[in-house]
């Protein structure tokens, strides 16, 4: 075809966020010629909006934190079903990664000894997160994209990868068009690295931009790579919830960390009422406990609204079920009351979470410092994704390799806030050294041109239905309010086998969708294209969440809401059959070495 | 609910004309709110740019009633809806579509600048110590989300599009993080004054003005910047130090 702009790099890296960026900076220093292919602008990923912090074991703040005690709050955190290499690898590496960080440029907040701060999270031991007020996606993504641009990296903004090539069963290239003027570009590309992010554009209230359409779960899984723990979604029990314009948008763990306390509507602190066994030795007995564990006295232990995510979302729904609400349907967090405690509250409220009395202050007209902030659960993060070798990154189809929240394994059943920012580093890192040994390690990979007519046909046919056909956009909103009321937070047989009934209806709308105008800067087409992504991933996330019969982390059955000790020894898989069809299986996990169980009876007291 | 008009701009390449929308409005709408509404009823094809839609990225950047401002920090309750909202594209880059200009330029300006060169680490532990005071008016500058809009108003880009010998506000806060950074040792005063311009700011304060991050672009970073150059080029004691030694 004439109009296909051509480009060929050694390894071609998608997306743009902290995990992008890192694995571009690790092929290109590793000898690679380097592509990097984002949808948005630079520096506008993802990873620009994270708040709280990155998990690193550096000790700063407690010595008594180590790679070993961030590792066991991992695996305890993801309830067993982590990939333990990657979850080693992780704690063993997130401190060198942050101090290379700091050696690109970034400038974390200080101790009082002018070392890096670290501050507390929820299912952390110990104060661990090195962090720039609530800031610091916005500190990490522009450290590494000033690095990036001052090495020989190509970079291509704004364009979007619609389908992987393959020649044979080794990955050859991607085939994409560019957002401002329509055009289809294909990159030849000896290995290639997905970062592309998350899924949370299938839910309708989210955390997530609109870029977060699972493209790099879709692309690999059609490529033939293997997807895993799906039914994993992480729903984040703090999100906005009024004024509805701003529902989902994230308030950031950090305001617990700061001493923040979750109250119902009359008045209680409710995260006192149940406190999960497995964490009992490390919660407060009192609140006065939980007060001075958040102002560092090392002999305190962590308040309850600090337990791991998935149970404070649970405790959050409860309420709201019970009645015991807000006005708009959430609860209260209050940060506002450390003033009976500090006698400059409002200025260390300020100093420690400037863009969250930002954007209340902005968006909801109120003042964190004088008045709580109404809040509930939203949906956050991905913990399945792109099966990967712990070390190397690389998926089954050789030459193919993920890093970031697209990528699945470390987090397991559930994420520990801070872990994402550290994840990118470290596995972003690995990626792109892997790919570029790769790269160099193998000859040219063809592309079959044949392939190229039909998937430029494809992505065209919603110019051929017009602005008659079915609108885009509506498409997307009606399965968002479905996968939000039937695989959301709380999860039923009956309710998701409507759901996955409900895909065929969507799926058909969604080839029927059109749009009018041409092919320059166009979202409406954008967002056709991006309906197949969609409709792929939620119906992968359905089935697997069918499949597992018990409530463990992020995955909360109200049919099944114990755990099974059985289920705690494989992870789901999904994968593309012969014919086309999604086809589940369960994968045992590998026992852990010696020296890791070791380590989880250590910690365990 | 209630109803208001979006007056928007819509075209192509520069060529294009103002449209009125009407949609519906609720509590807590801001403009970024409008225009996906539009976007999903009325005009799919309608272009803009957005990411976060809480100020933290930089994206959605427009003129609203004339005004430079990010649409997803612009509560419809601060305008005045009984009249319509005009939403148009940035001026001072090139136009592509709607509301999407061609910013590009700033990407080219930013590698021209040279990059973050640490001293050598001085701690055992081969890190650095660092006191949080030393770093606050560096941490000031980093807030930048890099929205474009202090370059969109600065009228040595607008109005006379000094396009190639200034740098413009935001980069002139870039190059203010790294001199003030302690652990950098490169000397950009040179490059201040000849390569980024910083002579063409004449401080009228306008980049101030709508910065959504509220850096104090002017007194902060552009003052101090031209002190820098003052100091060692026009400083008549060092002139003349520099003439002894026939520098
Ligand atoms: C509000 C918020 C706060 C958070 N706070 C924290 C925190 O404090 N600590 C923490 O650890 N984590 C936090 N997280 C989670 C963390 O930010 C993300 O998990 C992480 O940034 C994901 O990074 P990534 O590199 O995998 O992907 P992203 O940063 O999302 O980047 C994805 C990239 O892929 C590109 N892309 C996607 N599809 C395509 C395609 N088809 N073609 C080309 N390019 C494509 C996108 O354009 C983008 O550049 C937070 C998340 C949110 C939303
Ligand atoms: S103060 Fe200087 S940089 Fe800012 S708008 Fe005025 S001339 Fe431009
Ligand atoms: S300095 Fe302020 S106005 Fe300028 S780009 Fe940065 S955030 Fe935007
Ligand atoms: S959408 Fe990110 S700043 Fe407005």
């Amino acid at each position: 075809m004439a109009d296909i702009e051509e480009f060929e790099h050694d390894v071609l890296v998608i997306g743009a966020g902290g995990a992008g960026l890192r694995a571009a900076i690790g092929a290109s220093e590793a000898g690679a010629r380097v592509g990097l292919v984002c949808k948005s602008l630079l520096g506008k990923a993802h990873t620009v909006m994270a708040e709280g912090g990155v998990a690193a074991a550096l000790a700063h703040v407690d010595d008594r934190d180590s790679w070993r005690v961030h590792f066991a709050d991992t695996m305890r955190g993801g309830q067993y079903l982590n990939n333990w290499r990657m979850a080693e690898l992780h704690a063993r590496e997130a401190p060198d990664r942050v101090r290379e960080l700091e050696a690109y440029g970034a400038v974390f907040d200080r101790t009082s000894d002018g070392r890096i701060l670290q501050r507390n999270f929820g299912g952390h031991r110990y104060p661990r997160l090195a962090h720039v007020g609530d800031r610091t996606g916005l500190e990490m993504i522009r450290t590494l994209q000033d690095k990036a641009i001052h090495l020989a990296i190509d970079v291509h903004m704004e364009v979007t990868i619609v389908a992987l090539l393959k020649d044979g069963e080794r990955l050859s290239g991607a085939f994409a068009y560019d957002r401002e003027r329509g055009r289809f570009r294909l990159f030849r590309t000896k290995a290639l690295v997905l970062a592309t992010g998350g899924v949370g554009r299938a839910y309708s209230i989210t955390s997530n931009s609109w870029e977060y359409t699972a493209d790099g779960q879709a692309l690999a899984y059609d490529a033939g790579a293997d997807l895993q723990d799906m039914e994993f979604v992480q729903f984040h029990p703090t999100g906005m919830i009024w004024p509805p314009s701003v529902r989902g948008i994230l308030v950031t763990e950090g305001v617990r960390g700061e001493g923040g306390v979750l109250r119902n509507s009359e008045g209680r602190r409710f995260m006192f009422d149940d406190i999960p066994e497995n964490y009992r030795n490390q919660t407060a007995d009192t609140p006065e406990e939980g007060w001075s564990y958040t102002q560092g006295d090392k002999n305190a232990r962590r308040p309850p609204e600090l337990l791991t995510r998935d149970h404070v979302a649970r405790c959050i729904m409860r309420e709201v079920r019970a009645g015991r609400g807000s006005p708009h349907g959430g609860v209260f967090l209050d940060i506002a009351w450390i003033k009976e405690k500090l006698p400059n509250a409002s200025e260390v409220i300020k100093k420690k979470l400037p863009s969250m009395y930002h954007q209340f202050k902005e968006l909801a007209d109120i003042d964190i410092t004088k008045e709580a902030m109404e809040v509930g659960p939203t949906t956050h993060y991905m913990m399945g994704g792109i099966r990967v070798d712990g070390d190397t990154q690389m998926t089954n189809v050789p030459g193919l390799f993920a890093a970031g929240e697209c990528a699945a394994g470390l987090h397991g059943a559930n994420r520990l806030g801070g872990n994402s920012l550290s994840d990118l580093l470290v596995f972003g890192k690995r990626a792109g050294e892997h790919a570029a040994a790769f790269a160099a390690s193998k000859g040219e990979a063809r592309v079959d041109r044949g392939e190229l007519d039909a998937i430029a046909r494809k992505a065209l046919a919603p110019f051929e239905l017009g602005p008659g056909g079915e609108g885009p956009y509506h498409v997307q909103h009606d399965l968002q309010s479905m996968m939000q009321d039937l695989v959301g937070i709380v999860r039923r047989e009956d309710e998701m086998r409507k759901a996955l009934d409900g895909f065929e209806g969507l799926r058909e709308r969604a080839a029927k969708a059109g749009v009018g105008g041409n092919r320059e800067y166009n979202p409406g087409w954008h967002t056709a294209m991006d309906l197949g992504n969609l409709l792929a991933i939620s119906e992968a996330i359905t089935l697997s969440a069918l499949e597992r019969k018990e409530s463990r982390g992020g995955h909360f059955r109200d049919d099944y809401p114990d755990k099974d000790a059985e289920a705690a020894k494989y992870n789901l898989v999904v994968r593309k059959g012969a014919g086309g069809e999604m086809k589940l299986s369960r994968v045992t996990i590998p026992p852990l070495p010696a020296e890791l169980a070791a380590i989880i009876e250590e910690q365990k007291s | 609910m209630s109803t208001a008009t979006f007056r928007i701009w819509r075209g192509q390449g520069g060529q294009g004309q103002l449209e009125d929308y009407t949609t519906e409005i609720s509590e807590g709408m801001v403009v970024l709110d409008a225009v996906h509404a539009v976007q999903a009823d009325q005009a799919n094809d309608l272009a803009c740019r957005w990411n976060c839609k809480a100020g933290k990225c930089g994206s959605c950047s427009a003129e609203i009633n004339g005004r430079p401002r990010l649409m997803c920090m612009t509560r419809l309750s601060d305008l005045d809806t009984n009249k319509p909202v005009t939403v148009e594209p940035l001026r001072t880059f090139p136009h592509v579509r709607d509301l999407v200009t061609d910013v590009s330029w700033n990407y080219r300006v930013k590698k021209r600048i040279r990059p973050f060169t640490p001293r050598l680490p001085d701690a055992a532990d081969g890190t650095w110590r660092m006191q949080q005071a030393d770093i606050d008016r560096v941490q000031e500058f980093r807030k930048c989300i890099e929205c474009f809009l202090c370059q969109d108003v600065c009228h040595v880009l607008r109005d006379h599009a000094k396009h190639e010998e200034f740098i413009g506000p935001r980069f002139l806060v870039h190059v203010a993080a790294l001199e003030m950074h302690p652990l950098d040792t490169l000397d950009r005063v040179p490059e201040l004054r000849e390569a980024y311009g910083v002579g063409y700011c004449n401080i009228t304060k306008c980049c101030t003005t709508v910065c959504p991050e509220n850096i104090k672009i002017t007194d902060n970073a552009i003052i101090p910047l031209k002190e820098r150059v003052v100091d060692r080029y026009y400083d008549p004691i060092r002139m003349l130090v520099r003439r002894l030694k026939g520098g």
